[in-house]
């Protein structure tokens, strides 16, 4: 039976057009239960977008909570496929602190899970749908791209320590190059020792134009390796409409306690905030005791809530 | 046209001059009129005045694409913008203030009256020091004096009305200073305006 358009409020519509750009790639639905053991947040809070979860006691005394994330879910219920792929998509709601606002708000994500023998074409493949997906959703997008082993790389340059480390990447993620100094001015760290970071955060912009002066930062600072993936990573646009879309931005940061190599954020024009973000998180798998990789991405439909009501949206 | 917020009052009219000398003008902002947005269309800017205290959330949600908010505000809501500049204007400090003489005695709860609420529970965390926020919205100095609260946390400049009143700053948290903000995605959308905007501007800002 087909559902005709107009009985689907916008951000359903949306759902559904990228549930099939998934299932067209061969992802299969992942279904869960909107509860999961609180255990498993009080062990990754850093993991999760917001602080504060919704809890209660289960009939039989467990303490459970509504989920505020979907990705730790698939990670713990899945299982290590040595030598396959695991393709899972999801379109499920979360209940997390609006960071805007006190108080707990559910929100609609949907998202794709890649797992076990992910390599450079997966993860590739992860940044098409990711790109493909702000499509779907406006043809004025931006898809912004980073990598984590680079920057963890030269912030290793200036500090070890891991409180000092976390102010440093704060900073980068806010551009706040100002505030790298006076971090490491605080921490007695010797002027000057910032400066390569703070070079690697002024190269943003189209691969083109920037990924040649990143490759040749990088290799003078022993992250040439981590520069050819992420190279390789934004090469994989060329030629594509994309293209044009793409940016370089080590300012797209993640927790590199469960995050590496390839990081993005996927932004659409006239809404306030990243709609869209994703990236490898072996760290996450290594934590949770699985020997598998991975890559994944999730597009928070309530952030583009303002954009269908201006009726930009496609479809 | 990039949307420009700036914060009411003397330290709005301090950072207007900036962006004045650095090309973008726009006179009518300095007029007294009944006026909200003024726009300088061969400039690409338009500005508007907001409270202080809002720079911050109109940035954050696109309502404005860069603005000027102090340090202090940044620290106390923490808004998922880019600080991409400190303008080195309006400079003071977050500390902790206590009547002459305060010892601190650390067996009993430190009662803390602030309007820097988060900033204060983060400083007094990272320290282990168990305290009870009282929350006020203004005249902080006094409640120590009424024995409200045991010491202060609150914005330093000159010192004057803490002298006045008997207290004194016992410890400094943080200096503080107006920042040029700005929102990530009108960042990714309107970059070079925006970076030319920082770049001119960064040439009107004086050294510390």
């Amino acid at each position: 039976m087909m559902i005709e358009d107009q009985v689907l409020d916008a951000q359903e519509r949306i759902g559904f057009k990228l549930r099939g750009l998934y299932s067209g790639y061969g992802y299969s639905r992942y279904r869960m239960s909107k509860f999961e053991e609180y255990d498993l947040y009080s062990r990754n809070k850093d993991f999760l977008f917001s602080e504060g979860v919704i809890t209660f006691t289960d009939t039989n005394g467990r303490l459970m909570a509504l989920k505020p994330d979907v990705t730790l879910s698939i990670v713990k219920n899945g299982r290590d496929l040595p030598g396959q792929l695991r393709k899972l998509y999801y379109h499920e709601n979360v209940y997390r602190v609006s960071s805007a606002e006190d108080g707990f708000r559910e929100q609609t994500q949907v998202g794709v899970e890649c797992m076990g023998e992910v390599d450079s074409a997966c993860v590739a493949e992860a940044l098409k749908l990711a790109a493909e997906s702000l499509r779907l959703c406006s043809e004025d997008y931006v898809l912004e791209i980073s990598h984590l082993g680079i920057l963890g790389a030269f912030v290793d340059m200036i500090a070890t320590d891991d409180k000092v480390r976390d102010q440093i990447l704060q900073c980068a993620g806010e551009k706040n190059l100002h505030g790298i100094s006076r971090v490491c001015r605080e921490h007695g760290i010797a002027e000057g020792a910032e400066e390569p970071l703070q070079a690697l955060l002024g190269l943003y912009g189209p691969p083109k134009a920037v990924m040649p002066k990143i490759r040749a930062l990088a290799e003078e600072n022993g992250a040439g390796e981590y520069a050819a993936e992420l190279a390789r990573a934004a090469a994989s646009f060329a030629g594509t409409e994309a293209e044009n879309r793409v940016r370089i931005d080590f300012s797209a940061t993640g927790d590199m306690k469960y995050y590496n190599g390839i990081a993005f954020k996927g932004f659409i024009s006239g809404i306030p905030g990243s709609v869209l973000s994703g990236g490898q998180y072996d760290h996450l798998m290594r934590r949770m005791g699985r020997r598998d990789r991975a890559v994944g991405f999730a597009v928070f439909l309530n952030m583009l809530e303002r954009l269908t009501e201006e009726g930009r949206m496609d479809g | 046209m990039v949307n420009i917020a700036l914060p009411k009052g003397r330290l709005g009219e301090k950072v207007y001059a900036m962006f004045a000398a650095a090309g973008f003008e726009c006179p009518a902002l300095l007029e007294n009129s009944r006026k909200l947005i003024f726009d300088n269309e061969a400039a690409g800017v338009r500005y508007f005045w907001v409270k202080p205290s809002d720079v911050a959330i109109y940035v954050e949600r696109g309502a404005a694409d860069i603005g000027v908010a102090g340090k202090d505000i940044l620290l106390e809501y923490r808004p998922d913008v880019y600080e991409l500049l400190d303008l080195n204007v309006g400079k003071c400090r977050m500390a902790v203030a206590a009547p002459e003489g305060f010892r601190d005695n650390p067996d009993r709860t430190l009662r803390v009256a602030t309007k820097f609420s988060r900033i204060a529970r983060d400083y007094y965390s990272s320290m282990g020091r168990d305290i009870d926020i009282i929350h006020l919205n203004g005249s902080i100095e006094i409640a120590p004096i009424l024995g409200l609260s045991d010491v202060i946390v609150d914005i330093v400049e000159t010192g004057t009305t803490l002298r006045e009143n008997h207290l004194e700053v016992v410890e400094t948290i943080v200096p503080i200073s107006a920042r040029l903000i700005a929102n990530k995605s009108g960042f990714k959308f309107k970059t070079a305006p925006i970076e030319r905007l920082v770049s001119e501007i960064r040439k009107e800002v004086k050294a510390e």
